[in-house]
Protein backbone atom coordinates (compact mmCIF):
# COMPACT_ATOMS: atom_id res chain seq x y z
CA UNK A 1 0.00 0.00 0.00
CA UNK A 2 1.26 2.91 -0.39
CA UNK A 3 2.47 5.91 2.16
CA UNK A 4 2.38 8.82 3.72
CA UNK A 5 4.75 10.69 6.03
CA UNK A 6 3.64 12.56 8.48
CA UNK A 7 5.32 15.01 11.08
CA UNK A 8 2.64 15.67 14.16
CA UNK A 9 2.27 18.57 16.48
CA UNK A 10 5.38 17.62 18.80
CA UNK A 11 7.34 16.89 15.94
CA UNK A 12 7.58 13.14 14.98
CA UNK A 13 7.34 11.50 12.34
CA UNK A 14 5.67 8.20 10.80
CA UNK A 15 4.80 6.53 8.15
CA UNK A 16 1.12 5.64 7.73
CA UNK A 17 -0.41 3.57 4.80
CA UNK A 18 -3.36 4.59 2.83
CA UNK A 19 -6.16 4.38 0.48
CA UNK A 20 -6.56 6.69 -2.10
CA UNK A 21 -9.96 6.51 -2.10
CA UNK A 22 -10.10 8.52 1.12
CA UNK A 23 -8.92 12.64 1.51
CA UNK A 24 -5.97 13.06 3.61
CA UNK A 25 -7.95 14.52 6.44
CA UNK A 26 -10.04 11.02 6.84
CA UNK A 27 -6.78 9.23 6.60
CA UNK A 28 -5.30 11.44 9.22
CA UNK A 29 -8.36 11.59 11.45
CA UNK A 30 -8.66 7.37 10.99
CA UNK A 31 -5.47 7.09 12.13
CA UNK A 32 -5.43 8.43 15.96
CA UNK A 33 -4.19 11.92 14.60
CA UNK A 34 -5.04 15.16 16.47
CA UNK A 35 -6.71 16.85 13.66
CA UNK A 36 -10.34 18.21 14.58
CA UNK A 37 -11.88 19.01 11.61
CA UNK A 38 -15.01 20.11 12.94
CA UNK A 39 -17.37 20.89 9.77
CA UNK A 40 -16.96 16.80 8.71
CA UNK A 41 -14.64 17.42 5.63
CA UNK A 42 -17.06 19.60 3.83
CA UNK A 43 -14.58 22.50 3.71
CA UNK A 44 -16.92 25.02 6.24
CA UNK A 45 -14.12 25.31 8.90
CA UNK A 46 -10.51 25.28 8.74
CA UNK A 47 -9.85 22.77 11.32
CA UNK A 48 -7.89 20.48 9.37
CA UNK A 49 -4.51 22.67 8.15
CA UNK A 50 -1.62 20.92 7.52
CA UNK A 51 1.98 21.76 5.81
CA UNK A 52 2.33 20.18 2.60
CA UNK A 53 6.12 19.40 2.20
CA UNK A 54 7.35 22.02 -0.37
CA UNK A 55 8.76 19.12 -2.80
CA UNK A 56 4.79 18.09 -2.99
CA UNK A 57 2.95 21.54 -3.43
CA UNK A 58 3.36 20.87 -7.18
CA UNK A 59 2.09 17.89 -7.09
CA UNK A 60 -0.95 18.56 -5.82
CA UNK A 61 -4.31 19.88 -7.39
CA UNK A 62 -4.30 23.65 -6.91
CA UNK A 63 -6.46 24.61 -4.14
CA UNK A 64 -9.77 26.50 -5.45
CA UNK A 65 -11.49 29.68 -4.08
CA UNK A 66 -13.43 28.28 -1.59
CA UNK A 67 -10.36 26.61 0.39
CA UNK A 68 -8.10 29.38 -0.16
CA UNK A 69 -10.85 31.38 1.53
CA UNK A 70 -11.56 29.38 4.80
CA UNK A 71 -7.82 29.32 5.70
CA UNK A 72 -8.27 32.94 6.30
CA UNK A 73 -9.46 31.42 9.74
CA UNK A 74 -6.49 29.35 10.23
CA UNK A 75 -3.51 30.81 12.05
CA UNK A 76 0.11 30.51 10.76
CA UNK A 77 -0.69 30.20 7.43
CA UNK A 78 2.29 29.55 5.41
CA UNK A 79 2.65 29.26 1.74
CA UNK A 80 2.31 25.58 1.60
CA UNK A 81 -0.29 25.41 3.76
CA UNK A 82 -3.83 23.29 2.64
CA UNK A 83 -6.75 22.13 4.26
CA UNK A 84 -6.41 18.55 4.44
CA UNK A 85 -10.16 17.60 3.50
CA UNK A 86 -9.91 18.93 -0.14
CA UNK A 87 -6.52 16.91 -0.82
CA UNK A 88 -7.43 13.77 -2.57
CA UNK A 89 -5.22 11.31 -2.20
CA UNK A 90 -3.96 8.58 -5.73
CA UNK A 91 -1.73 5.92 -5.65
CA UNK A 92 1.01 9.13 -7.16
CA UNK A 93 0.93 10.99 -3.78
CA UNK A 94 2.87 7.59 -2.32
CA UNK A 95 5.62 8.64 0.04
CA UNK A 96 4.11 12.49 0.34
CA UNK A 97 5.29 14.30 3.24
CA UNK A 98 2.76 16.57 5.34
CA UNK A 99 3.19 18.17 8.71
CA UNK A 100 -0.44 19.05 11.05
CA UNK A 101 -0.25 22.74 11.73
CA UNK A 102 -0.48 24.03 14.97
CA UNK A 103 -4.34 24.19 16.68
CA UNK B 1 -38.32 36.25 36.33
CA UNK B 2 -37.82 32.90 35.99
CA UNK B 3 -40.52 31.74 33.33
CA UNK B 4 -41.83 27.77 33.47
CA UNK B 5 -42.05 24.80 30.92
CA UNK B 6 -41.72 21.85 30.29
CA UNK B 7 -38.18 21.19 28.88
CA UNK B 8 -35.14 23.19 28.03
CA UNK B 9 -33.14 22.43 25.32
CA UNK B 10 -29.78 23.32 24.88
CA UNK B 11 -28.61 24.05 21.33
CA UNK B 12 -31.11 24.51 18.56
CA UNK B 13 -28.97 22.47 15.74
CA UNK B 14 -31.19 20.11 13.56
CA UNK B 15 -31.55 17.73 16.42
CA UNK B 16 -32.70 20.16 19.12
CA UNK B 17 -35.34 21.04 16.48
CA UNK B 18 -36.65 17.72 15.79
CA UNK B 19 -36.76 17.16 19.90
CA UNK B 20 -39.34 19.77 19.44
CA UNK B 21 -41.78 17.97 17.36
CA UNK B 22 -41.28 14.54 19.49
CA UNK B 23 -41.76 16.34 22.62
CA UNK B 24 -44.69 18.28 21.16
CA UNK B 25 -46.53 15.26 19.94
CA UNK B 26 -46.63 13.72 23.64
CA UNK B 27 -48.16 17.02 24.56
CA UNK B 28 -44.27 18.44 26.27
CA UNK B 29 -43.67 22.45 25.58
CA UNK B 30 -40.14 23.19 25.07
CA UNK B 31 -37.52 26.20 25.69
CA UNK B 32 -34.49 26.60 23.32
CA UNK B 33 -31.42 28.03 23.77
CA UNK B 34 -28.31 28.90 21.82
CA UNK B 35 -25.19 30.94 21.66
CA UNK B 36 -25.64 32.06 17.76
CA UNK B 37 -27.75 34.66 17.26
CA UNK B 38 -30.10 32.39 14.67
CA UNK B 39 -31.62 28.28 14.99
CA UNK B 40 -30.09 25.49 12.59
CA UNK B 41 -26.68 25.21 14.42
CA UNK B 42 -23.38 24.11 12.21
CA UNK B 43 -26.29 23.50 9.49
CA UNK B 44 -27.01 27.36 9.64
CA UNK B 45 -23.62 28.45 10.39
CA UNK B 46 -20.85 26.58 8.94
CA UNK B 47 -22.75 25.11 5.61
CA UNK B 48 -25.91 26.72 4.69
CA UNK B 49 -25.40 26.97 1.26
CA UNK B 50 -23.30 23.23 1.24
CA UNK B 51 -25.56 19.88 0.02
CA UNK B 52 -26.13 17.42 1.86
CA UNK B 53 -27.27 14.09 0.79
CA UNK B 54 -27.82 11.25 3.91
CA UNK B 55 -31.34 12.99 5.03
CA UNK B 56 -33.95 10.00 4.48
CA UNK B 57 -36.50 11.00 1.46
CA UNK B 58 -34.42 14.66 0.76
CA UNK B 59 -31.66 13.23 -2.05
CA UNK B 60 -30.41 16.39 -1.41
CA UNK B 61 -31.15 19.30 0.59
CA UNK B 62 -28.97 22.37 1.76
CA UNK B 63 -27.84 23.43 5.65
CA UNK B 64 -29.85 25.92 5.13
CA UNK B 65 -32.90 24.23 3.97
CA UNK B 66 -33.24 21.61 6.29
CA UNK B 67 -33.43 24.02 9.09
CA UNK B 68 -36.34 25.87 7.31
CA UNK B 69 -38.08 23.20 6.94
CA UNK B 70 -37.68 21.62 10.34
CA UNK B 71 -38.96 25.15 11.61
CA UNK B 72 -41.52 24.81 9.20
CA UNK B 73 -42.18 21.33 10.93
CA UNK B 74 -42.15 22.23 14.91
CA UNK B 75 -43.76 25.09 13.86
CA UNK B 76 -47.45 24.15 15.75
CA UNK B 77 -45.80 23.63 19.04
CA UNK B 78 -45.09 26.90 19.37
CA UNK B 79 -41.38 26.65 20.72
CA UNK B 80 -39.99 29.80 22.87
CA UNK B 81 -36.50 30.49 21.45
CA UNK B 82 -33.97 32.08 23.60
CA UNK B 83 -30.36 33.14 21.32
CA UNK B 84 -27.43 34.63 21.47
CA UNK B 85 -26.82 33.13 24.99
CA UNK B 86 -25.46 30.28 26.86
CA UNK B 87 -26.73 28.46 29.35
CA UNK B 88 -23.84 28.31 31.93
CA UNK B 89 -25.58 27.03 35.41
CA UNK B 90 -28.27 24.44 35.86
CA UNK B 91 -29.61 23.41 39.50
CA UNK B 92 -31.74 21.01 40.87
CA UNK B 93 -35.82 22.60 42.17
CA UNK B 94 -38.15 20.97 43.39
CA UNK B 95 -39.72 21.45 40.03
CA UNK B 96 -36.63 20.04 38.21
CA UNK B 97 -34.03 21.86 37.04
CA UNK B 98 -33.21 26.08 36.59
CA UNK B 99 -31.32 26.90 33.75
CA UNK B 100 -29.68 30.01 34.00
CA UNK B 101 -27.89 31.77 30.68
CA UNK B 102 -24.72 34.09 30.33
CA UNK B 103 -27.47 37.16 30.09
CA UNK B 104 -28.99 36.14 33.11
CA UNK B 105 -32.37 34.32 31.49
CA UNK B 106 -33.46 31.74 33.94
CA UNK B 107 -35.93 29.22 32.79
CA UNK B 108 -37.48 25.94 35.24
CA UNK B 109 -37.86 22.69 33.56
CA UNK B 110 -38.88 19.23 34.30
CA UNK B 111 -35.81 17.94 31.79
CA UNK B 112 -32.95 18.89 30.45
CA UNK B 113 -32.23 17.90 26.88
CA UNK B 114 -28.25 18.28 25.83
CA UNK B 115 -28.73 18.76 22.07
CA UNK B 116 -25.16 21.03 21.53
CA UNK B 117 -23.49 19.62 18.94
CA UNK B 118 -19.87 19.85 18.95
CA UNK B 119 -20.34 22.63 21.61
CA UNK B 120 -21.03 26.54 21.65
CA UNK B 121 -19.56 28.94 18.53
CA UNK B 122 -17.13 31.03 20.35
CA UNK B 123 -14.93 33.04 18.40
CA UNK B 124 -12.07 31.62 17.32
CA UNK B 125 -9.03 33.31 18.93
CA UNK B 126 -5.54 33.62 17.31
CA UNK B 127 -2.67 31.27 19.24
CA UNK B 128 -0.48 34.30 20.13
CA UNK B 129 1.41 34.13 23.67
CA UNK B 130 -0.14 36.21 26.42
CA UNK B 131 -3.49 37.55 24.55
CA UNK B 132 -5.51 36.48 27.19
CA UNK B 133 -4.22 39.24 29.32
CA UNK B 134 -5.06 41.38 26.79
CA UNK B 135 -8.72 40.06 26.15
CA UNK B 136 -11.57 42.58 27.27
CA UNK B 137 -8.99 45.53 27.77
CA UNK B 138 -7.08 45.81 24.30
CA UNK B 139 -8.23 43.13 22.39
CA UNK B 140 -12.07 42.01 22.05
CA UNK B 141 -13.00 39.39 19.62
CA UNK B 142 -16.94 41.09 19.62
CA UNK B 143 -17.74 44.14 19.86
CA UNK B 144 -21.00 45.27 22.20
CA UNK B 145 -20.08 48.77 22.86
CA UNK B 146 -18.96 50.58 20.21
CA UNK B 147 -18.37 54.39 21.45
CA UNK B 148 -15.36 52.92 23.31
CA UNK B 149 -13.60 53.08 20.25
CA UNK B 150 -14.21 56.67 19.63
CA UNK B 151 -11.09 58.55 18.01
CA UNK B 152 -9.21 55.48 18.92
CA UNK B 153 -6.20 53.29 17.10
CA UNK B 154 -7.61 49.91 16.33
CA UNK B 155 -6.06 47.07 13.97
CA UNK B 156 -8.30 45.20 12.66
CA UNK B 157 -7.76 41.56 11.97
CA UNK B 158 -9.35 38.75 9.42
CA UNK B 159 -10.79 38.65 5.96
CA UNK B 160 -14.45 37.54 6.19
CA UNK B 161 -17.36 39.76 6.91
CA UNK B 162 -17.19 40.82 10.36
CA UNK B 163 -13.58 42.32 9.99
CA UNK B 164 -14.91 44.31 6.77
CA UNK B 165 -17.86 45.53 8.26
CA UNK B 166 -16.60 46.62 11.37
CA UNK B 167 -13.60 48.38 9.27
CA UNK B 168 -15.90 50.12 7.71
CA UNK B 169 -18.53 51.16 9.96
CA UNK B 170 -15.30 52.11 13.21
CA UNK B 171 -13.60 53.90 10.10
CA UNK B 172 -16.28 56.72 10.75
CA UNK B 173 -15.11 57.79 14.17
CA UNK B 174 -11.52 55.59 14.88
CA UNK B 175 -8.33 55.48 12.87
CA UNK B 176 -8.50 51.57 11.48
CA UNK B 177 -5.72 49.37 10.35
CA UNK B 178 -6.86 46.38 8.79
CA UNK B 179 -4.52 43.12 8.44
CA UNK B 180 -5.50 40.35 6.72
CA UNK B 181 -2.86 37.21 5.45
CA UNK B 182 -3.51 38.32 1.24
CA UNK B 183 -5.03 41.20 -0.50
CA UNK B 184 -8.12 39.02 -1.35
CA UNK B 185 -11.36 38.71 1.11
CA UNK B 186 -13.96 36.03 1.49
CA UNK B 187 -16.74 38.82 2.79
CA UNK B 188 -19.35 40.39 0.80
CA UNK B 189 -18.21 42.11 -2.48
CA UNK B 190 -20.36 45.35 -1.97
CA UNK B 191 -18.01 45.51 1.66
CA UNK B 192 -14.93 44.80 0.32
CA UNK B 193 -15.28 47.59 -2.61
CA UNK B 194 -16.27 50.08 0.15
CA UNK B 195 -13.28 49.00 2.26
CA UNK B 196 -11.40 48.97 -1.09
CA UNK B 197 -12.41 53.05 -1.40
CA UNK B 198 -11.53 53.63 1.90
CA UNK B 199 -8.49 52.77 1.23
CA UNK B 200 -7.84 54.84 -1.91
CA UNK B 201 -9.20 57.78 0.10
CA UNK B 202 -6.83 57.26 2.90
CA UNK B 203 -9.24 57.06 5.49
CA UNK B 204 -8.03 53.39 7.06
CA UNK B 205 -4.51 51.81 6.00
CA UNK B 206 -4.22 47.90 4.81
CA UNK B 207 -1.24 45.81 5.75
CA UNK B 208 -0.64 42.45 4.59
CA UNK B 209 0.41 40.02 7.18
CA UNK B 210 -0.62 37.76 10.13
CA UNK B 211 0.03 38.81 13.84
CA UNK B 212 2.74 37.14 15.91
CA UNK B 213 3.26 38.85 19.05
CA UNK B 214 1.86 41.50 21.36
CA UNK B 215 3.04 43.14 24.47
CA UNK B 216 2.36 45.97 26.50
CA UNK B 217 3.68 49.31 26.01
CA UNK B 218 3.11 52.78 28.07
CA UNK B 219 -0.85 53.32 29.26
CA UNK B 220 -3.09 51.38 27.72
CA UNK B 221 -1.51 50.86 23.92
CA UNK B 222 -0.25 47.70 22.70
CA UNK B 223 1.94 46.81 20.23
CA UNK B 224 1.51 44.10 17.78
CA UNK B 225 4.51 42.40 15.49
CA UNK B 226 3.52 41.44 12.51
CA UNK B 227 4.90 39.79 9.33
CA UNK B 228 4.53 38.70 5.80
CA UNK B 229 6.54 37.35 2.99
CA UNK B 230 8.80 40.56 2.85
CA UNK B 231 8.76 41.55 6.47
CA UNK B 232 8.21 41.61 10.34
CA UNK B 233 6.98 44.98 11.83
CA UNK B 234 5.31 46.27 14.36
CA UNK B 235 2.35 48.50 14.55
CA UNK B 236 0.98 50.59 17.47
CA UNK B 237 -2.79 50.75 18.73
CA UNK B 238 -5.13 51.29 21.63
CA UNK B 239 -7.18 47.98 20.25
CA UNK B 240 -6.94 45.01 18.82
CA UNK B 241 -9.99 43.25 17.10
CA UNK B 242 -9.30 39.85 15.60
CA UNK B 243 -12.40 38.65 13.47
CA UNK B 244 -11.30 34.75 12.69
CA UNK B 245 -14.83 33.70 12.47
CA UNK B 246 -16.32 31.10 15.10
CA UNK B 247 -15.08 27.60 16.68
CA UNK B 248 -16.73 25.02 18.57
CA UNK B 249 -16.08 23.86 22.23
CA UNK B 250 -17.76 22.05 24.97
CA UNK B 251 -18.15 25.00 27.37
CA UNK B 252 -19.79 25.23 30.55
CA UNK B 253 -21.80 21.49 29.93
CA UNK B 254 -18.22 19.91 31.34
CA UNK B 255 -18.67 21.75 34.43
CA UNK B 256 -22.61 20.06 35.41
CA UNK B 257 -20.82 16.84 36.73
CA UNK B 258 -21.82 14.32 33.75
CA UNK B 259 -19.97 11.40 32.75
CA UNK B 260 -17.75 11.82 29.52
CA UNK B 261 -16.01 9.75 27.45
CA UNK B 262 -13.70 12.32 25.31
CA UNK B 263 -15.45 15.62 25.88
CA UNK B 264 -18.65 13.62 24.29
CA UNK B 265 -21.85 12.77 27.35
CA UNK B 266 -22.50 9.16 27.52
CA UNK B 267 -26.02 8.06 27.49
CA UNK B 268 -27.64 4.46 27.45
CA UNK B 269 -29.67 3.71 23.98
CA UNK B 270 -33.11 3.23 25.32
CA UNK B 271 -33.65 6.70 26.59
CA UNK B 272 -31.00 8.59 26.05
CA UNK B 273 -30.57 9.76 29.56
CA UNK B 274 -27.12 10.84 30.89
CA UNK B 275 -25.35 9.71 34.25
CA UNK B 276 -27.80 12.47 35.77
CA UNK B 277 -31.63 11.79 35.88
CA UNK B 278 -33.90 14.04 34.10
CA UNK B 279 -30.74 15.07 31.70
CA UNK B 280 -31.02 14.08 28.24
CA UNK B 281 -28.68 13.76 25.77
CA UNK B 282 -29.01 13.66 21.87
CA UNK B 283 -27.36 14.30 18.69
CA UNK B 284 -23.28 14.91 18.12
CA UNK B 285 -22.78 15.91 21.95
CA UNK B 286 -23.23 12.10 23.09
CA UNK B 287 -21.46 8.81 23.23
CA UNK B 288 -23.01 5.52 23.15
CA UNK B 289 -21.30 2.23 21.58
CA UNK B 290 -21.34 2.37 17.81
CA UNK B 291 -22.41 5.72 18.36
CA UNK B 292 -22.70 7.33 14.45
CA UNK B 293 -22.52 11.52 14.36
CA UNK B 294 -25.50 11.61 11.36
CA UNK B 295 -28.40 13.74 11.95
CA UNK B 296 -30.46 10.91 11.02
CA UNK B 297 -29.15 9.29 14.40
CA UNK B 298 -30.09 12.45 16.45
CA UNK B 299 -33.11 12.02 15.17
CA UNK B 300 -34.09 8.66 16.34
CA UNK B 301 -32.76 9.68 19.64
CA UNK B 302 -34.81 12.08 19.99
CA UNK B 303 -38.21 10.12 19.45
CA UNK B 304 -36.80 7.93 22.30
CA UNK B 305 -35.75 10.66 24.68
CA UNK B 306 -39.35 11.73 24.24
CA UNK B 307 -40.64 8.52 25.47
CA UNK B 308 -38.65 9.00 28.76
CA UNK B 309 -38.96 12.42 29.29
CA UNK B 310 -43.44 11.93 28.89
CA UNK B 311 -42.45 9.99 32.30
CA UNK B 312 -40.61 12.53 34.10
CA UNK B 313 -44.00 15.37 32.92
CA UNK B 314 -46.62 13.41 33.02
CA UNK B 315 -45.88 10.58 35.95
CA UNK B 316 -49.17 9.96 35.88
CA UNK B 317 -50.42 9.20 32.71
CA UNK B 318 -49.85 6.39 29.96
CA UNK B 319 -48.17 7.36 27.20
CA UNK B 320 -49.69 5.44 24.75
CA UNK B 321 -48.20 4.86 20.93
CA UNK B 322 -49.70 6.52 18.13
CA UNK B 323 -48.46 7.64 14.68
CA UNK B 324 -49.59 10.81 12.78
CA UNK B 325 -51.03 9.52 9.52
CA UNK B 326 -53.72 7.72 11.70
CA UNK B 327 -54.22 9.41 14.66
CA UNK B 328 -56.71 12.75 14.76
CA UNK B 329 -55.28 14.27 18.15
CA UNK B 330 -51.63 14.06 17.14
CA UNK B 331 -53.18 15.86 13.64
CA UNK B 332 -55.09 18.33 15.40
CA UNK B 333 -51.81 19.04 16.92
CA UNK B 334 -50.05 19.30 14.10
CA UNK B 335 -52.97 21.71 12.60
CA UNK B 336 -53.61 19.30 9.77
Amino acid sequence: MPKLIITDRSGKKSEIEYDSNFTLMETLRDNGYDIEASCGGCCACATCHVYIDEKWTNKLKNMDDDEESMLDQAFDVKNNSRLSCQIELSEELDGLEIEIAPE
Amino acid sequence: MTEKTDVVIIGAGPVGLFAVFELGLLNIKCHLVDNLDKVGGQCAELYPEKPIYDIPSRPVVTGQELTDELIKQINPFKPKFHLNQQVEKIAKTEYGWIVETNIGTKVEAKCIVVAAGAGSFVPRKPPIENIESFENKSVFYAIRDKSIFKDKKLLIAGGGDSALDWTNELSKDSNVTLIHRRKEFRAAPDSVSKMQELETKGKIKFLKGQIKKISKIQDSRIMLEYENDEERSNIEVDYLLPFFGLKMELGPIAEWGLNLHENLIKVDTEKFETSTPSIFAIGDINWYPGKLKLILSGFHESALMAQEVFKYCFPDKKNIFRYTTSSKELQKKLGV
